[in-house]
């Protein structure tokens, strides 16, 4: 039986050899057929643009006079300006403080409203809103929180503990950290439903053998519930480290990158440079670094993935 | 450490010891069902979880009614701002109608549409190449749809705006129309490889068998593959909006001028015009919410599993 099948392969190959090519090429041009649109839409408007952005970070572009290379001129210049280096340290406590504070609050709401009855299902959909909602929109909410007079919304609720109205937007000490409470308000509701899919997840049995054997609430969130849901924990970590970085509407919507400078990210910079300031050339290579460093954090931490699953 | 060591192997109690009681013996009583061992009967741990859920209603959902309700008061600020209208108008959406409102809603209804529909088509096509056809080149084709992930609109958008003033070959300034926000968004790597992996789990004896039947590559796809893919598709229909819908930069670089904003871009036009209050700027907010907030409300079973499973295999 097996010996038979390749046999009618065989002699069509030797008989029609030509018709049998053009049947084998018709078969291999059908998926690319497929591909096509996708491919031609990412190569242009993605990977193009990506080229493009390399090739000009090389360049002093000048509009009508002709771009002119000045090698690494762009990367040393937008390196040693002083709003990308204070910028740098923005991102990353934006970026570090949103996404372990994303990821704690997540945790805790998905502890909370884990469970199948249906009051539970309805305060999830609740919960879950922030996650939806336009950033734009978020910003103009969160604007609205952070009023600044003493009958502001928070302000009235500090008002009430004695505190005096905060400037939360306006005070250059705070406002970084006004956005970072936005930021982890829009991503811990997002990490609540991958970890509570992690924590569906867990072994039902091993909280009945934990309760047997006589187990506290806090062992046993530690040895079951923790090592199992580390792979969710690992997904929502990567996430949120390369949104982090790339943070750009967030503080654009909120702040605009003031009051100063003060909420100023690396993506913020570089737009401000590339299209107010009109310095195509440093913008890009700005973006290059950017892209640099994510493409570089995303290989380590699925490299750290890698290593951890084969251990 | 003197936490004993639970054995994460240990068979799940198959034979069930024959002096525990009945109410052990159901399969997951409420306490063993979350992790934290929540009781559904009246207690002190109970009373804790009430106030708690209270709470993260408060700080999560409990902001969307200031929207709502700033935008129905004449002219909310500072301490006329309340969970509840006091003095419901319409005035506010008149105001935000003749900075014209509608028009960016028309914007970007127009924007979502199309390139939903883009996205989904296209994305559907790669897919069924990538998950029911083998070639040469199939590991790179679906590295380059990874690596479209990897690549935010945002570390690109200073050479896109280049490109898209003038596109490459043909020479086309797609800055101004619609085209030049639904065209970037149609190869979205998610959804090539959400689709691709559904795909992939139709058993080869249904296409095998339709194949006998003459059926071509075409019609494999329209009428075997895709009624089969329906979760998934709804799955990607609705994140896909999701995502569309909240674009911020590519509209804002694809605009020649603020009439081609979305309505979410054009938000930051009603909030610097000096002649308009805070109350008009609400309105805009509410009719830019609604829309996202009646396909999540519809669609948000295919959301929650599109999250978890997107990111349990991502």
């Amino acid at each position: 039986m097996t010996a038979t099948v390749p046999a009618p392969a065989a002699r069509r190959g030797l008989d029609k050899r030509g018709s049998h090519k053009k049947a084998f090429n018709k078969k291999a041009v059908v998926p690319w057929l497929f591909l096509a649109p996708g491919l031609l839409l990412a190569l242009v408007f993605k990977f193009w643009p990506m080229a493009k952005g390399i090739w000009l970070s090389f360049f002093d572009v000048r509009p009508f006079l002709g771009d002119r290379w000045i090698g690494l001129d762009n990367y040393t210049r937008v390196l040693s300006d002083n709003r990308f280096q204070d910028a740098i340290g923005h991102t990353l406590i934006l970026g570090i403080g949103q996404s372990v504070g994303a990821i704690l609050l997540g945790f805790v709401l998905a502890l909370l409203l884990e469970g199948q009855a249906r009051s539970l299902k309805i305060l999830r959909t609740a919960v879950f809103l922030p996650a939806v909602t336009a950033t734009a929109v978020v910003g103009e909410l969160w604007r609205l929180m952070y009023y600044p007079t003493s009958d502001g919304l928070l302000n009235s609720g500090l008002h009430l503990l004695g505190l005096g109205p905060v400037q939360f937007l306006d005070n250059p000490n705070i406002a970084l950290y006004s956005t970072m409470a936005m930021g982890i308000w829009i991503w811990a509701p997002y990490n609540m439903v991958i970890l509570l899919a992690g924590l569906a997840g867990v072994d039902r049995s091993l909280y009945e053998a934990a309760a047997m054997d006589g187990v506290s609430l806090w062992q046993r969130l530690r040895h079951i519930t923790l090592p199992a849901i580390r792979p969710a924990l690992m997904i929502v970590l990567t996430l949120a480290t390369i949104r982090g970085l790339r943070v750009f509407t967030e503080v654009y919507v909120l702040t605009g990158g003031g009051p100063a400078g003060s909420t100023d990210v690396w993506m913020t910079r570089a737009y401000t440079l590339g299209f107010t300031r009109n310095d195509i050339g440093g913008a890009s290579a700005a973006s290059v670094v950017l892209l640099g460093v994510t493409l570089l954090l995303t290989v380590t931490i699925n490299y750290l993935r890698k290593r951890g699953e084969a251990r | 450490m003197s936490a004993p060591v639970i054995d994460p192997v240990r068979p799940a109690a198959p034979g069930t010891p024959a002096g525990r009681s009945a109410k052990a013996q159901r399969a997951t009583p409420a306490r063993f069902d979350t992790a934290l061992g929540w009781n559904d009967k009246p207690s002190l741990a109970w009373a804790l979880r009430i106030l708690l859920c209270l709470i993260a209603l408060g700080i999560f959902a409990a902001p969307f009614l200031t929207i709502f309700s700033g935008a129905f008061t004449t002219n909310p600020s500072g301490s006329s701002l309340s969970f509840l209208p006091h003095d419901s108008t319409l005035l506010n959406f008149r105001v935000a109608g003749e900075r014209g409102i509608w028009d960016y809603l028309g914007n970007s209804l127009v924007i979502a549409g199309g390139g939903l529909l883009l996205q989904l088509v296209v994305c559907t096509l790669a897919a069924y190449a990538l998950a029911r056809h083998r070639f040469r080149g199939q590991a790179l084709i679906m590295m380059l749809f990874m690596m479209t992930l990897m690549l935010p609109e945002e570390v690109i958008a200073i050479p896109l705006s280049l490109v898209l003033g003038d596109v490459p070959v043909v020479h086309l300034d797609l800055k101004g129309t619609v085209w030049g926000v639904i065209l970037p968004l149609g190869a979205w790597g998610f959804s090539v490889m959400m689709l691709t992996e559904f795909m992939r789990d139709i058993p080869a004896e249904i296409e095998e068998a339709a194949r006998l039947d003459g059926v071509g590559e075409l019609r494999m796809l329209w009428q075997v593959v895709l009624p089969l893919c329906k979760p998934a598709l709804g799955v990607a229909g609705v994140l896909g909006f999701i995502m569309i819908w909240d674009q911020y930069l590519l509209p804002l670089i694809a605009a020649k001028d603020p009439t081609d904003y979305t309505v979410t871009v054009a938000l930051s036009i009603l909030r610097t015009d000096p002649e308009v209050g805070s109350g008009v700027v609400l309105a805009g907010a509410v009719i830019a919410l609604i829309p996202s907030l009646i396909v999540y409300l519809l669609l948000q079973r295919s959301l929650v599993t599109g999250i978890a499973a997107g990111a349990t295999k991502g």
